[in-house]
């Protein structure tokens, strides 16, 4: 066991001497493919909740897709499917950007976490009491002042409990990208397995380190929730 | 000159005929009070004027300014967006249910259209939402609370103060106590009176018939989406119509 951590604890961690890996690949997966996640979803709620089936028809269909099908096959998908078909190997631009197992692990995050995402936002746009917008057209707000003044703050701190679950379950599904080859946690767990055969101590300190982090994240979310989701009155 | 012209509004969701050509002038300083039982299409009459729901024909005049609207589907449409935002700034509504923002405390509240929709500065703007907060009697505070935390009177006057702090000409009240505990109508009602005695514009759905008798220059009872019957507060007293009498003989007064 000491040995292990002796020769292991560093690309577990963060390097192995040639590239990011281990726990800060893993938070570098979740962090980006969050980010882009969230900031992809926001329009994409707004459409989702629109009164018009022309706008709400296409995204209600994205979601369908990538909630409906698991995330390794998204993620062989963008990572051997696409590069496999003739026409992307002869375009430059798609050939180098989906050569990359990074782009196209993020790709695949990226699009799976902003599916559920814009399912939550969207529930959250659709619970803000109808008579607040009411009063918001009253008072002269409209169109775009008033999803960024209104619509948005409100549904945000109203999706946290479920946005925050989705980011765990994220943390958690980073571990496929070992299988494109990216040297995340697991990854190193199953290198070090290998090269040992110390099977529960390498997977048990993966195991670790991936509770820490959960851990670390229900703290982050419990701390923002008391910030901004006590307007919801002494009964919550 | 009339502050407020409204002429022969009508409105029908589906079949059913809500409003039958209503009418009501109001000059500068007149509290007018519309009565009538559920159904009579008083509220629709009110959210007709402020184009929270779109009525089917009729004309509307603020200060002898026409709006200018086309017909469309589900009701007219106001046709320049400037003049809606401008006209909705203007007249300030008080709903039933208060219909304050949740997730922002009563400052914002109160802040929110005057920065955001007038242009005031953030500072200028609390300084005035401070002093509609004294204006309607709560205690400085309960600024920074959220609505939730507080009971549905101060919730009532804080939807009052949001309505201030646009600095409307005409002020819309749809049944503010309807939604309060009897206790805490009371001082809804104080602050609604002190308003009327400045002499502010108001329109006022409402079933206080006590309160509409006391405050009101204009009553308006309306019947089955026409008005039956209007005149000053006299017309509570000593009403002409054989329906006004039935709705006030069955109600206590």
């Amino acid at each position: 066991m000491i040995e292990l951590i002796a020769e292991y604890w560093k690309p577990f961690l963060f390097s192995d001497g040639y590239s990011l890996t281990g726990l800060a690949m893993t938070l570098w997966l979740l962090v980006a493919s969050i980010v882009m996640g969230f900031f992809l979803s926001l329009p994409l709620a707004i459409l989702r909740t629109s009164r018009w089936g022309l706008l709400r028809w296409p995204v209600q269909l994205f979601t369908y897709v990538f909630r409906g099908t698991p995330l390794y096959i998204q993620l062989l998908i963008c990572y051997s499917g696409i590069y496999g078909i003739a026409v992307v190997r002869s375009q430059p631009l798609l050939e180098a950007f989906f050569r990359d197992a990074m782009n196209c692990t993020l790709l695949a995050f990226t699009l799976n976490t902003c599916a559920y995402t814009v399912e939550i936002f969207a529930g959250a746009i659709r619970s803000i009491p109808y008579g607040e917008i009411e009063a918001a057209h009253a008072y002269g707000l409209s169109g775009w002042r008033l999803y960024l003044r209104l619509i948005l703050p409100s549904a945000l701190r109203r999706a946290l409990p479920y946005y925050s679950n989705e980011v765990i379950l994220m943390l958690h599904a980073t571990s496929v990208a070992f299988t494109a080859t990216i040297p995340d946690i697991l990854k190193i767990a199953r290198d070090a397995n290998a090269a040992t055969f110390m099977t529960f101590q390498a997977f048990g300190i993966a195991g670790l380190l991936y509770l820490a982090m959960s851990f670390g994240l229900v703290g982050a979310f419990r701390l923002a929730e008391k910030r901004w989701l006590n307007f919801l009155g002494p009964a919550h | 000159m009339n502050k407020l012209t409204v002429e022969n509004l009508f409105k029908r969701f589906g079949d059913n005929e809500v409003l039958k050509g209503v009418s009501l002038n109001a000059k500068a300083g007149d509290v007018v009070s519309m009565i009538g039982a559920s159904g009579s299409g008083k509220s629709t009459m009110l959210r007709c004027i402020n184009f929270l729901e779109r009525a089917d024909d009729g004309a509307i005049e603020l200060d002898g300014e026409r709006i200018v609207t086309r017909p469309g589907i589900g009701g007219m449409r106001v046709a320049n967006p400037a003049q809606l935002q401008r006209l909705r700034t203007r007249l300030a509504m008080v709903f039933q249910h208060f219909n304050l923002w949740s997730h922002l405390t009563v400052l914002e509240n109160i802040i929110l259209a005057p920065c955001r929709v007038l242009g005031i500065s953030r500072k200028a703007a609390e300084e005035s939402a401070r002093a509609y907060l004294d204006k309607v009697g709560l205690p400085q505070r309960v600024a920074d609370q959220y609505p939730a935390f507080l009971s549905g009177g101060q919730q009532q006057r804080v939807a009052i103060a949001r309505a201030l702090a646009v600095e409307p000409e005409i002020l819309l009240f749809d049944e503010p106590t309807s939604a309060l505990d009897p206790e805490l109508v009371g001082e809804v009602l104080k602050v609604i009176q002190a308003l009327a005695e400045e002499g502010r514009t108001m329109l006022m759905v409402t079933h206080e018939m006590g309160f509409a008798r006391q405050v009101s220059t204009q009553v308006l009872f309306l019947h089955q989406g026409r008005v039956e019957e209007q005149g000053d507060a006299t017309i509570l007293d000593q009403p002409s119509s054989e329906r006004l009498q039935q709705f006030l003989s069955g109600r206590l007064k």
